[in-house]
């Protein structure tokens, strides 16, 4: 049975993470699990460059670093069973009262991609722990969970809004026209406004393409409004979702290339940097 | 891309900044000393070192281990430099990196399955034995001298000791290595011991070998040269045992050492590409004027101890190694031997699995013998390769034997007194098939033999031929002979036999 699967963390989105995660599996009816990751990237801090090999050389470091190890995952295990159950008991006070919780060890990314058949639609904040102190910080992991995981993926804001309108950012590309699918199709959206908004030219084509799309969430029964916008695709956008009280963006994964990405940025990043509202990915 | 860089190389920028400076400090003298114990220059092994290192850390399959000019590549070295020259040795070096990226593309790194513990135990330890016995000749030197008694000379050995000072350095410089880190965890403490025993022999003027008595130091960075040999069959067969030896040794020391950074730092390692890595690095330095190289026990685990976990520690630790033999040659000419002697004594002690002598009370005998015998043979023909590969045939031998004692044969006479029933419980191969044919009493003469093969395991050929002697065998005597449960007890002939991922499969095996 696949799942609203909530990335729990230590950081201040975790709250917002389980009200929007709540909010998603009351509207789908599909089962919430709560995860948390024990990430082991932090290595013992033990100040030791002798470069000397002491007797017994291997053997007794490893014996050394495992116990240090050791007393640290255990103290990560037991907060990361408070963290758990604080969200466990955040989502019964939606009323949502079964969400299972979950602990693994291992790389963020890797444990996802593990358990991909799983998920529904995964939560996750748009700042890791990390990424508290940072305004514009996306978190470390957002990106590489994006461009891993062929699932919808929900970026939560720093809190939670139930949302009533959302916007649909739409050009046409492979990505968009699957967010397209997802909107007619899932209950999630069911009874929301939903404003869907293409950001270039203003001919034919463009034209073509929203009239396309309108009538197609028109069919699933949802009521739309479309709009053709002019300008830099990630401030057309946030504009209108400001104007128009929008919120919750929906939109397509990364569309370029890594390596092109990384020389022009493309608009989901952007977005990811400087949305206030929660945004869905669709893959 | 870019994150799985960030992955490999960027997630401990500090901490392999930090360490990687550490193992450039413990590399230095360590080049130096296999240079000097394979008989090539200084520059010969810190090139090495810088090359295999740089290279290692950009392509090899384990971040965080540190590979440079070792000991063990460097005693296999000694006989081609000293009938051969130089030259030869680059020549292999580039030929062993050729066959250890072949191996590694054909898997190699499975067949380290069959190198046992007790073998690897056995490894350390003679590569422990080693270094600290090529110590011996900085010193003193042992010959024979002819002496007359009487009217007969006999030939007495003469140790040649060296001047006092270097035994005083040789002690004080195991004090600072051992003491000083009880005082302070932040300074390497072989550095120290270097710089000191430096400054007392530049200051005091003594008269005892330093390292630019043995040999060019780098004046330059690394260019690249073809090694001047004739490219013949003749070369080849120069090179060839010298290479074979190489190439077994390096991967067998490199996949060690991954497996003991995969256990320190609890990640996983791909080992295929390491081997090839591996093969590569060795090639460059061969083309480089280096010798060739593997991972190294000791500095992976110095490596670890002071924080460094990804690929930019070994960068980090070739490229300073390089920077500072080049920028401070004329200082690191006036490091005295002595110095580098208490730094790999330390190493070699370092290298050296203590719990192994302890543990030889716990251990089964044959486990003993074949760590025992992997060293001994070893510290007598200086070659590893030998010794491995006399270590892992022991410990198949033996293992071999005490599975071939799991045969049973019971039998039952039925009531008319006329059919024997014979049932063989367990493994039947070459080692028990002896025991096989004479668990049979061919002498009883009964007019029915019935075999019962459900719970037996035939593993070869030789144990269907063993079964073929005894159903003549007793033919010849007369008997009616039936077998039961062959097909059975013989799937396991089949080579394409396995049953690691059908535990159906291995239920019904160990059931019928």
């Amino acid at each position: 049975m696949s799942q609203i699967m909530a990335c729990i963390d230590g950081s201040s989105a975790s709250p917002a993470v389980c009200d929007y995660a709540a909010w998603a599996a009351s509207r789908t009816g599909a089962p919430l699990s709560l995860l948390h990751v024990l990430d082991r990237k932090q290595f013992p801090s033990e100040k030791n460059f002798t470069g000397r090999i002491s007797l017994g050389g291997s053997q007794k470091l490893l014996e050394e670093m495992a116990e240090l190890d050791a007393r640290r995952s255990r103290m990560a295990l037991e907060q990361g069973r408070l963290m758990l159950e604080a969200a466990q008991q955040r989502v019964a006070e939606t009323g949502f009262s079964q969400s299972t919780t979950r602990q693994r060890h291992g790389d963020l990314v890797d444990t996802l991609a593990d358990m991909e058949g799983e998920i529904r639609i995964l939560v996750m904040g748009r700042q890791g722990e990390d990424g508290d102190s940072v305004g514009a910080h996306v978190g470390n992991n957002v990106e590489r969970v994006i461009r891993t995981l062929h699932k919808p993926i929900l970026l939560t804001p720093a809190s939670f809004r139930a949302p009533r309108r959302i916007l649909m950012a739409y050009d046409g590309s492979e990505t968009t026209r699957k967010g397209l699918a997802l909107i007619a199709s899932s209950p999630l959206f069911m009874g929301l406004d939903c404003h869907l908004v293409t950001v270039g030219e203003d001919n034919a084509r463009n034209r073509n393409l929203l009239e396309e799309a309108t009538n197609q969430l028109r069919g699933a029964g949802l009521s739309v409004q479309a709009s053709l916008l002019q300008g830099h695709v990630d401030s057309a956008l946030r504009s209108y979702q400001r104007d128009n009280d929008i919120d919750m963006i929906v939109m397509g994964a990364f569309g370029h290339s890594a390596l092109r990405q990384f020389f022009v940025g493309s608009t989901t990043s952007s977005l990811l940097r400087s949305a206030e509202v929660p945004l869905l990915v669709s893959r | 891309m870019l994150q799985s860089l960030k992955n490999t190389w960027f997630f401990n920028v500090r901490g392999d900044l930090l360490a990687g400076i550490v193992v450039a400090l413990a590399l230095i003298p360590e080049a130096i000393a296999f240079s000097v114990l394979a008989g090539v220059p200084p520059k010969v092994g810190l090139y090495a070192s810088f090359c295999i290192a740089v290279i290692t850390a950009i392509i090899g399959g384990r971040p965080g281990m540190i590979s440079a000019a070792t000991g063990a590549m460097a005693l296999l070295m000694v006989n081609l430099v000293d009938q051969h020259g130089l030259q030869y040795l680059l020549a292999a070096t580039i030929l062993t990196g050729v066959f250890q990226l072949i191996l590694g593309q054909l898997g190699i790194h499975r067949v380290m399955r069959f190198v046992s513990r007790s073998v690897m135990t056995g490894f350390v330890n003679a590569l422990a034995i080693l270094i600290f016995m090529a110590q011996l000749k900085e010193l003193g030197t042992l010959s024979w001298q002819p002496m007359q008694v009487g009217d007969t000379s006999i030939n007495i050995p003469v140790i040649e000791f060296m001047h006092w000072a270097v035994y005083a350095m040789v002690i004080a410089g195991l004090g600072i290595i051992y003491i000083l880190p009880l005082f302070t965890r932040i300074v390497p403490s072989p550095l120290v011991c270097i710089l000191v025993m430096t400054a007392i022999a530049m200051y005091f003027g003594l008269e005892i070998r330093n390292v630019g008595d043995t040999g060019a130091l780098p004046d330059s960075l690394p260019y690249f040269l073809f090694p001047d040999v004739p490219l013949n069959l003749e070369t080849l067969m120069i090179i060839l045992p010298t290479v074979l030896s190489l190439t077994v040794v390096g991967l067998l020391e490199s996949l060690m050492t991954a497996n003991i950074v995969d256990d320190l730092t609890d990640t996983e390692s791909d080992k295929q590409r390491e081997s090839k890595g591996q093969g590569v690095a060795n090639i460059v330095t061969g083309f480089f004027g280096g010798m060739a190289g593997c991972a190294m026990i000791g500095q992976s685990v110095i490596n670890v101890q002071s924080g460094g976990r990804g690929r930019l520690s070994c960068l980090v630790a070739g490229v300073v190694l390089l920077m500072m033999v080049v920028f401070l040659g004329e200082w690191v000419s006036q490091i005295p031997m002595a110095a580098l002697v208490a730094v790999m004594v330390m190493v070699s002690i370092g290298t050296f699995s203590w719990s192994s002598l302890t543990n030889l009370h716990a251990h089964p005998m044959s486990s003993n013998i074949v760590m025992i015998a992997t060293v001994t043979i070893v510290v007598l023909t200086h070659n590893l390769a030998i010794g491995v590969l006399a270590g892992v045939l022991l410990s198949t031998l033996f293992f071999a034997n005490k599975v071939g004692r799991l045969m049973y044969i019971n039998s039952t006479l039925d009531e008319s007194g006329q059919v024997r029933e014979y049932r063989v419980i367990g493994q039947v191969f070459f080692s028990s098939a002896e025991e096989f044919v004479a668990a049979f009493d061919f002498r009883e003469a009964v007019s029915r033999v019935v075999i019962d093969l459900h719970s037996a395991h035939f593993w070869d050929i030789t144990a269907i031929s063993a079964l073929d002697k005894v159903v003549i065998k007793f033919r010849r005597e007369g008997a009616e002979v039936e077998i039961v449960g062959l097909n059975e007890a013989s799937a396991t002939l089949v080579d394409k036999f396995g049953v690691h991922d059908k535990p159906d499969a291995l239920k019904r095996l160990s059931a019928h």
